[in-house]
């Protein structure tokens, strides 16, 4: 039963939170008041879920039934609470920050921005807690549907144009591949759930195998495998808080997670043993090749984007990898990518927000007006590249040792130089902004650091880049069910 | 005897009668509650009808007691109750809309007449469905279609008498090969009820006056239905149309006749002689493919939204037509929940944009530069409408491709499930023209000016929205009646 008292009021608090923001368009005080309201109740919600999850309870809940055998259904297990947990946790800061950013470059719609913010995050919470193929594929098209309207929110023609490639690859790839394998599973095993050692049957040719495993990997685009990846730097045009929040964490985690969960639940790991060197292949070129596009970006936020799709192969490669161990570190990368990622981004709208630069060459110095700005963003990227004491080092240590474990030196040598890359494209920002002398000293436009929504929200995501280190222990525990259950 | 027993009868004597009566009264307010009575009773009849076919039983009733096969019988049985589900409910909803939407369309002296064939088309659409005999069903698509020709040619547009006329021309080249082959059936069997012909079918099937039979029917019933390449007539005839009309013709007309295709390869012919004897599959999968790239590849270049839509018809036909070439459950299935899915989406995108011409004075793209500013309901209807036309999930749209790709892979055919999808993302193509017109230009001076649609337009085509969403994600009524009808048709489980 509690999955019926918490599953259905975490879909409901975001959904029932957007009317009220709409409600609201006039006030917004008020409305970013009840933005706040519903992302605090929400991880409330989801929060309370934890501890029925840790003791091994898997609560469910069930809606309507679509199609004979296809019902609309929700089931918590250890990853899902783990994404849930890590995006309605981020919503709140992300709120906190949104309300600087938006009133601080003066957005228009803002009224719609959050009441397509609430929908996202219902949508990611559909994703999260999704029992079988169906609900899942349901919110996954909602999210790209909901969040269109935020990445062309300034409505210009740039917007419109990344907004045709982030529709057109996203819908794209979820129609022609995602949706024929959904249906091809349904044919052949009769069923869509998630359940611990997949659902396909035994017989299934090596071929089909494979090439079912194709077409979900690259049929969910959010995961941004190469060569379906240009959605996301195009997504760039939305403002920073979409950025943040949806294309570092939400969005591109709804990718992986969806990948991690159908290859441990739908195919099962020793079912897929031996037919996913491909996979390993593809995710370990898109590491390398998104990383060397990044090092040449000097837009910011593309370098961000690009930085983005390198990390989210890693969480593709670790699960290619099939053993317990690589995926627990797919598993712990997600949530602490989420951390770091989200606190760049931030420091990149802050630096927008009071000195109007987006360009890589134009923040010599900047860190001695902005510390806690460009201090936190020096903790994300140490928390990327993998140095400890960030967060970053954990998964990063996993996948080593389990690339070590099974003697795959490709996936060693990926994951040695992609840590070099990382340190390529982040340290010299940091140094260039605490260690060079501002290019024009007596800057008539003289700024300090950004409104201070801003400034907590990203202190509080970096110093949780940190944090996370020292306490990971529930984070661990959880992902340690997940491979258990499997 | 009780008035249950005259149910059949009823359910196309109702409508039959309120169009004389709405002439008579010659008033438009007299006229419309009139019709839209008569239809709501249809809706009613056709309620209790589908209801009383629920465990799979055949109602058969002789008109005047003149018993069959001598006498005409009405036959409901769980397909064509589903049918008249569709019809009578689409002229409940388009009814109290026209009533607005006629105001600046047909002058008011006009507007009982306008009522009085509207009664007729859907008495036609409905017999058409409800009959059990061959020449009966011709009668009542002349009923059906010289009404549509002028309610067509009503339009404000000098464009639709040209239109009309097209769709004269072209309807009565298909009538013409529809009776020709029910005259050829005649003559071969002796009898026009449509089950009696089946049975004498049997010692005379596949010689060559049957198969000639078959073909001009299926010429002729795809004319009708503007199967690729003989719907030239559908995109004038839905564009010029009273918008009304447009959404009524296009929720219901195209349907009624594959619902006749359906009966004539099911029931009279029978599967064996129409799927395996002869190349129909391998013909109908080609035209459908053509129609779904070809049709929404024209789609995505028009600059009327009407006409974008009407080539949107042509496109959604044929995976009504792609699934019946299957010839399996799922396939059929797949076919019949789609006539339903789609005439519902259709009925509200045209009622929608009939809406937005009211306001705007046309549906040019151009003109509805901005549209989303000033009308935010009506767009956002139609972008929900357009989501069930890709096949988003949650939508009705959704639930028919599901099958149709779940048929395509029974029949271990990858490639037609790949190519259903692709079809499926030029709609995304097509749709997506009115979202950036709609939402990402300004509105001009003059349609900044104007306002929302009255409620007597939003409401109707509102609840048509809301039922797309209700079937996206509950389906017992929709998928069950396919089902069932489905696995009758192929003589399984009954």
């Amino acid at each position: 039963m509690t999955g019926y008292k918490l599953i259905l009021p975490a879909l409901a608090i975001p959904l029932l939170g957007s009317i009220g923001i709409a409600l609201c368009n006039r006030h917004a005080n008020l409305r970013e008041a009840v933005t706040l309201v519903t992302s605090v109740l929400l991880f409330i919600c989801v929060a309370s879920l934890l501890p029925a999850v840790l003791a091994g309870a898997r609560p469910q809940a069930q809606l309507l039934e679509p199609l004979p055998g296809l019902p609309i259904a929700f089931e918590v297990e250890p990853l899902g609470m783990l994404f849930a947990l890590v995006a309605s946790g981020l919503w709140i800061v992300n709120s906190i920050y949104s309300i600087g950013y938006m009133r601080g470059n003066k957005e228009a719609h803002q009224t719609r921005f959050y009441v397509c913010f609430a929908l996202a995050l219902a949508s990611v919470i559909g994703i999260a807690f999704a029992a079988n193929l169906i609900t899942l594929f349901l919110f996954y098209e909602a999210l790209t549907l909901v969040t269109y309207p935020l990445v062309t929110h300034h409505g210009t023609a740039e917007a419109k144009r990344g907004g045709r490639v982030y529709l057109a690859l996203l819908l794209g790839t979820s129609m022609l591949f995602l949706l024929p394998a959904i249906v091809f599973t349904w044919h052949v095993a009769g069923t869509t759930d998630f359940r611990p050692g997949g659902i396909l049957p035994a017989q299934l040719a090596p071929a089909t195998l494979a090439v079912l495993l194709a077409l979900f990997m690259f049929g969910i685009g959010k995961a941004a495998l190469m060569p379906f990846h240009r959605w996301l730097p195009a997504a760039m045009v939305a403002p920073t808080p979409v950025s943040a929040l949806l294309h570092a964490v939400a969005v591109v985690k709804a990718g992986v997670f969806s990948a991690v969960k159908i290859v441990v639940y739908v195919f099962g790991l020793d079912q897929l043993a031996g037919s996913t060197d491909w996979l390993i292949g593809i995710s370990g070129f898109t590491i390398i090749a998104a990383s060397i596009v990044a090092l040449n970006a000097d837009n910011l936020k593309r370098r961000l984007a690009y930085s983005t799709v390198s990390q989210l192969s890693y969480v593709i490669m670790a699960t290619a990898l099939l053993t317990p161990l690589s995926v627990m570190g797919a598993a712990i990368h997600l949530a602490v990518h989420a951390f770091g990622k989200i606190t760049l981004f931030f420091a990149a709208g802050a630096i927008y927000t009071v000195a109007h630069k987006t360009e890589v060459s134009q923040l010599n110095g900047i860190g001695r007006r902005m510390p806690w700005t460009m201090s936190a963003f020096a903790l994300g990227a140490l928390s990327l590249i993998g140095i400890p004491p960030a967060a970053g080092f954990l998964s990063k240590w996993i996948a080593l040792s389990s690339a070590m474990e099974g003697v795959q030196v490709f996936v060693l040598a990926v994951l040695i130089v992609s840590t070099l890359l990382n340190a390529a494209y982040f340290l010299p920002i940091v140094h260039a902004a605490f260690f060079r002398e501002p290019d024009d000293a007596n800057d008539a436009h003289c700024h300090g650091e950004a409104p201070w929504s801003m400034v907590l929200a990203l202190v509080l995501t970096g110093g949780m880049t940190i944090a996370l280190f020292f306490f990971s222990d529930s984070l661990l525990q959880l992902v340690k069910q997940l491979v258990a259950a499997s | 005897m009780s008035i249950a027993l005259h149910l059949p009868a009823l359910q196309v004597v109702i409508p039959l009668v309120s169009a004389p009566l709405a002439v008579l009264v010659r008033r438009a307010d007299a006229a419309f509650l009139i019709v839209t009575a008569a239809s709501w009773a249809a809706f009613a009849t056709a309620i209790a009808l589908w209801l009383g076919t629920g465990d799979g039983a055949t109602i058969s009733y002789a008109i005047g007691n003149w018993q069959p096969p001598w006498g005409i019988e009405y036959r409901v049985d769980r397909l064509s109750s589903f049918v008249l589900l569709i019809v009578s409910g689409m002229a409940a909803i388009t009814l109290p809309y026209s009533r607005t939407s006629i105001e600046r369309e047909i002058p008011h002296e006009q507007h009982y007449l306008f009522y009085a064939m509207f009664a007729l088309c859907l008495t036609g659409l409905l017999g058409i469905t409800i009959t059990g005999d061959a020449f009966n069903i011709f009668v009542f698509l002349e009923i059906s279609s010289l009404s549509s020709y002028v309610l067509i040619a009503l339009g404000r547009d000098r464009r639709a008498l040209m239109a009309s006329y097209q769709y004269l021309v072209m309807g009565t080249i298909g009538a013409t090969f529809i009776v020709i082959g029910i005259g050829l059936l005649y003559l071969m069997t002796g009898t026009l009820n449509l089950a009696d012909m089946a049975g004498r079918l049997a010692q005379v099937g596949g010689t060559r006056p049957v198969l000639a039979a078959l073909a001009f029917l299926t010429v002729g019933i795809s004319l009708k239905l503007a199967l690729y390449p003989l719907h030239q007539w559908l995109a004038n005839a839905y564009t010029y149309a009273p918008s009304a009309v447009s959404a009524f013709l296009a929720a219901t007309a195209t349907k009624v006749s594959i619902y006749v295709l359906i009966r004539f390869y099911y029931s009279v012919f029978g599967e064996s002689l129409v799927f395996e004897k002869l190349p129909l599959p391998e013909i109908m999968l080609l035209l459908s493919l053509a129609a779904m790239f070809a049709a929404s590849a024209v789609a995505i270049f028009q600059h009327d939204l009407k006409r974008l839509f009407a080539y949107s018809s042509v496109a959604q036909i044929g995976y009504i037509t792609l699934g019946l070439s299957f010839d399996s459950v799922t396939g059929l299935t797949a076919s019949i929940v789609h006539l339903f899915n789609h005439a519902v989406t259709k009925g509200a995108l045209f009622l929608l944009i009939g809406g937005a011409v009211a306001a705007v004075g046309g549906a040019t793209l151009s003109r509805l530069s901005g549209l989303a500013r000033v009308m935010p309901l009506t767009s956002f209807g139609i972008v929900l409408g357009g989501l069930s036309l890709i096949g988003v999930p949650g939508t009705a749209g959704f639930i028919s491709k599901w099958y149709l790709i779940l048929a395509a892979l029974e029949k271990g055919q990858w490639w037609l499930a790949i190519a259903i999808v692709a079809s499926s993302l030029l709609a995304v193509a097509y749709v997506w023209r009115f979202v950036e017109v709609a939402y990402f230009r300004e509105p001009s001076a003059d349609l900044a000016t104007r306002r929302e649609a009255p409620l007597g337009l939003l409401v109707p085509a509102w609840i048509l929205v809301s039922t797309t969403l209700y079937f996206g994600l509950e389906t017992s009524v929709t998928v069950g009646s396919a089902a069932n009808a489905a696995a009758m048709l192929l003589g399984i489980g009954k």
